[in-house]
């Protein structure tokens, strides 16, 4: 029993992984790689604690949580695609910003609480017929509305990338954009979309740590998800459905030491509190030697596309 | 002309700075205002540590009565450098005396108080001293004592929850001391210890606790400065002790009483022996006695029978008759740690690295 609580637990803590990685898939799928989702998730965070703070209103919290992400991105997006600045910098310096606007506007919030109203609405629910499943009703089917719409969201950004003709595109964009633009596919305007969408959902991850997570506004929420879920991409091969697998086990590992400590264990405590950053160092190690090509990462990743040049 | 109105003009500049500069001079040396500097590691208004700091410091203004003014920084990080650059600040800005309000304050405040050694300095729980850095701090464990009382008699299920910042003597002392006051109406019941390693997470603090409460917990300690613990046991129904400063009015839900600081008295007298110019460097150690430390009034939530018990336990403890750390005392795997009817020594306790068999836990 002890164990489910836990899973379910594993859950809830992946959630904002699940939300940034979904944004970073889209965003690696149209040839941008994104460093700064650690800055688009405290933008998130910071923007939707606010809104959620001076409104009290869940669904204006969340819009500009999601908008604040985006207008991130959207720098991003400029830099990158109009101005060809070189993808890793800019992404870390969006990091290294979004950390310190989080910090700025964030500095007369912190210790303030999430309002009732707010707690209330993502307070956990239990869905009929799939929350009585025993076990896997404990674990999926008895969490915050916030939880299930990133459930939807898998299977949507799923039917997005590949059922649609829009994500035939996009994923077209990314791995040669040359030929995108000879048939006739608005190269930049794909870019910008999912880059856009990527901060949204970054966005949304953040703001679930501020408005669900916790119950009061710390000086740094996300610390270091955002690397995290960079890392997860990877992980997840560029694919929605392992990218909810992936959040959860780290997720898992995040809040695994919390619940060992009960135990008497031969090794030390720190170790656990480790583990999220080792199993990534494991992950990316494995990960490279992959061989098959359709689970590698899009051919243009990182590389601007200059029209000139073609 | 141009260049003789350009000298003319800077002339003029210079004696209106330097007669500007004379002026203030003169009125900051006639208001005689002492300036006090405060550093805390959160939010002064975090619900906890700092808060209770932050009151000490307010009401310790208004006792001084104008003679006072304070320059407070908050969220100040646990690190030398930080520690150091803020310190400057302060003594820029004219405070003779500074209070650091973290343990991870220390070795700043250690190397500030060599830069500026006119500038007294006091550390809150440090060790290191100098001629001019004291430290202060109050013996929280005697409420911590008498919370657990109330603990072991809430507890149905007789596994009470800590969430604690880090494995360090004054943690580990505060623990035991409730644990002991646990075991002193309940031998059944077990304190469940988890580790955050930080004073001020509301995200990681909260984490732990709902790890705790869902394996089987239903009271509620914390040794954290946020009330992140408490609104997990409201999430789920629970009861809570909490920490530093009273929550009856902001956690009604779940608060039943709490070990409480009050600095007031200290930085009153500490400010007034600067002023006096009497201020030593001293290590101050207060109890309950002294006021630094008391445990708030238990609300209704708390069980009826636990006012009486509490009641005993403080006149004990004021007396002198009951002192907490009395053998026998063992240690978690049965070893004796203290004999029967001796007690520990301070050195014995402000190194303290071992929990009492009812903890659960590891401090590995």
């Amino acid at each position: 029993m002890e164990f489910v609580f836990f899973l379910a637990a594993a859950v809830k803590a992946g959630t904002c992984l699940l939300y940034a990685t979904l944004g970073e898939i889209i965003s690696e799928k149209v040839g941008h790689l994104n460093l700064g989702v650690e800055g688009m998730m405290q933008m998130g965070a910071v923007v939707g604690f606010i809104a959620g703070f001076t409104f009290g209103n869940p669904y204006a919290a969340v819009l500009c949580a999601a908008i604040a992400g985006a207008a991130g991105a959207l720098i991003y997006g400029f830099l990158t695609i109009s101005l060809k600045a070189n993808q890793v910098v800019t992404g870390l310096t969006l990091s290294i910003f979004g950390v310190g606007f989080a910090a700025f506007f964030g500095k007369n919030f912190v210790g303030k609480k999430v309002p009732e109203a707010i707690t209330t609405f993502f307070a956990p629910i239990k869905l009929p017929v799939l929350g009585d499943i025993p076990y896997v009703g404990q674990i999926f089917f008895t969490q915050s509305i916030y939880v299930y719409f990133s459930y939807f969201l898998v299977i949507a950004i799923y039917i997005y990338l590949y059922k649609t003709k829009w994500g035939l595109n996009t994923r077209m964009v990314g791995e040669n954009p040359v030929a995108a633009d000879a048939s006739g596919i608005p190269v930049d305007k794909y870019k910008y979309f999912n880059i856009a969408l990527c901060g949204a959902l970054c966005g949304l991850g953040g703001a679930f740590l501020s408005l669900v997570y916790i119950s009061i506004y710390p000086v740094n929420v996300v610390s270091g998800r955002g690397w995290i879920a960079v890392a997860l991409v990877i992980f997840a091969m560029w694919n929605p459905g392992k990218a909810l697998l992936g959040a959860y086990f780290f997720g898992a590992l995040d809040i695994a030491s919390f619940w060992l400590q009960q135990y008497t264990l031969p090794v030390s405590i720190y170790l656990f509190t480790a583990l999220p950053y080792l199993a990534t160092v494991f992950v990316l190690i494995f990960t490279s030697m992959r061989k098959s090509s359709n689970k590698k990462e899009p051919a243009w990743l990182g590389k601007n596309y200059f029209k000139e040049d073609r | 002309m141009k260049k003789r109105l350009g000298v003319l003009m800077l002339a003029l500049v210079l004696v209106v700075v330097s007669v500007a500069g004379c002026s203030t001079g003169s009125t900051s040396k006639e208001d005689e205002v002492t300036k006090v500097g405060f550093i805390y590691v959160g939010p002064a208004d975090d619900g906890g540590w700092s808060q209770a700091h932050d009151n000490g410091r307010a009401k310790m203004v208004e006792n001084m009565g104008g003679k006072v003014e304070t320059i407070v920084k908050e969220n100040v990080p646990e690190e030398k450098s930080a520690v150091i650059s803020t310190i400057r600040d302060m003594v820029d800005q004219g405070c003779t005396i500074i209070f650091g309000t973290s343990y991870g304050f220390m070795d700043g405040m250690v190397e500030a108080a060599e830069e500026f050694p006119d500038v007294k300095f006091e550390h809150c729980s440090g060790y290191m001293t100098a001629d001019n850095l004291g430290t202060y701090f109050g013996k929280i464990e005697e409420p911590r004592y008498l919370s657990g009382i109330v603990a072991g008699l809430t507890t149905k299920t007789n596994k009470i929850a800590y969430v604690a910042a880090m494995p360090i003597p004054e943690v580990i002392r505060g623990i035991n001391a409730f644990a002991l006051g646990v075991k002193s109406v309940n031998p059944a019941a077990t304190v469940n210890v988890s580790w955050t390693n930080t004073w001020y997470d509301p995200t990681v603090e909260k984490a732990a606790a709902e790890a705790l409460i869902q394996q089987g917990c239903d009271v509620t300690a914390q040794h954290q400065d946020s009330t992140a613990t408490m609104e997990a046991a409201k999430e789920a129904g629970k009861l809570s002790i909490g920490y530093d400063l009273s929550a009856a009015t902001t956690m009604p839900e779940v608060y039943m009483t709490a070990p409480l600081w009050d600095f007031s008295g200290y930085y009153t007298d500490a400010v007034q022996s600067v002023i006096d110019g009497t201020w030593k460097s001293q290590q101050y150690w207060g109890g309950m006695n002294d006021g630094i430390v008391l445990l708030d009034e238990l609300t209704a939530l708390a069980p009826g029978t636990a006012q009486g018990q509490v009641d005993t336990a403080t006149e004990a403890i004021k007396s002198g008759q009951l002192n907490i750390f009395t053998g026998e005392l063992k240690d978690q795997t049965g070893a004796v740690k203290v004999t029967a009817g001796s007690k520990m020594t301070d050195e014995a306790l402000l190194s303290m690295d071992w929990f009492v068999d009812n903890v659960v836990g590891s401090l590995k």
